[in-house]
């Protein structure tokens, strides 16, 4: 992969990571996580090492991100007591 | 959370997307030989298409085709399949995991280990998407027993 496509990918793979840290709705940090798995995802590829980017692209993208919003819709803002 | 949508265009889109991501990971745990990919990452998209049905469709019809009392039982299948073929080839007098003793009748070692190495990507990836969709089945359940 050309070098110029590989420093866009890490700009905005910082971006993404630190705007999942400091955002304050948490469903966008999960969005945002999921972003930065997938850009994490296409960096392995183009290092060579594909069978560690499939892993990641189908767990960090597709079910962690499920069971985050899972975990998300299970909370309240305000609590009970 | 509630389960269901009412929109038309998730139900379809589901319904329609499901079936292909079910193709493709049993396209990657049945070439985990010769490309990238194998059992995990098979039976990680299995569980995928599973729980994209399971989001979007109802109450009642999200567990037709995989019962939520199937899970933990077929993924202890999983891990048998797998101990069970290391444990033949043990018995057999090799090492664990050693396809090239596996009692198949009227199969030169290539075979063997080509059929060996099979087993164990079905086994695991069995194991896993019953796993992760067994996991999701618990975190929805819990919500269940505190609101009585």
């Amino acid at each position: 992969m050309h070098w110029e496509l590989e420093i866009v990918l890490y700009i905005f793979l910082v971006i993404s990571a630190v705007v999942s840290l400091h955002v304050k709705d948490l469903l966008t940090a999960v969005v945002s996580l999921s972003v930065f798995s997938y850009i994490l995802a296409m960096l392995f590829v183009s290092m060579g090492a594909i069978d560690v980017g499939f892993t990641e692209a189908v767990v960090g993208a597709g079910i962690t991100g499920v069971l985050y919003v899972v975990m998300i819709f299970r909370t309240t803002r305000r609590t009970n007591d | 959370m509630k389960h269901g949508s009412s929109s038309p265009i998730i139900l379809l889109l589901s319904r329609v997307l499901s079936p292909y991501i079910m193709l493709f990971g049993m396209y990657v745990i049945f070439h985990g030989h010769y490309s990238p990919g194998g059992g995990f990452q098979g039976g990680a998209l299995l569980a995928s298409s599973i729980i994209l049905i399971r989001i979007a469709m109802e109450e009642k019809v999200h567990q037709l085709h995989f019962n939520k009392a199937y899970g933990i039982p077929l993924g202890a299948v999983g891990v048998l399949i797998f101990f069970g073929v290391g444990f033949i080839s043990l018995i057999m007098g090799g090492y664990f995991l050693d396809y090239s003793l596996l009692p198949f009748p009227g199969m030169i070692t290539a075979e063997l280990r080509f059929y060996g190495i099979l087993l164990i990507e079905v086994g695991v990836g069995l194991a896993v998407m019953t796993i992760l969709v067994a996991i999701y089945d618990n975190l929805l359940e819990e919500d269940d027993d505190e609101s009585i």
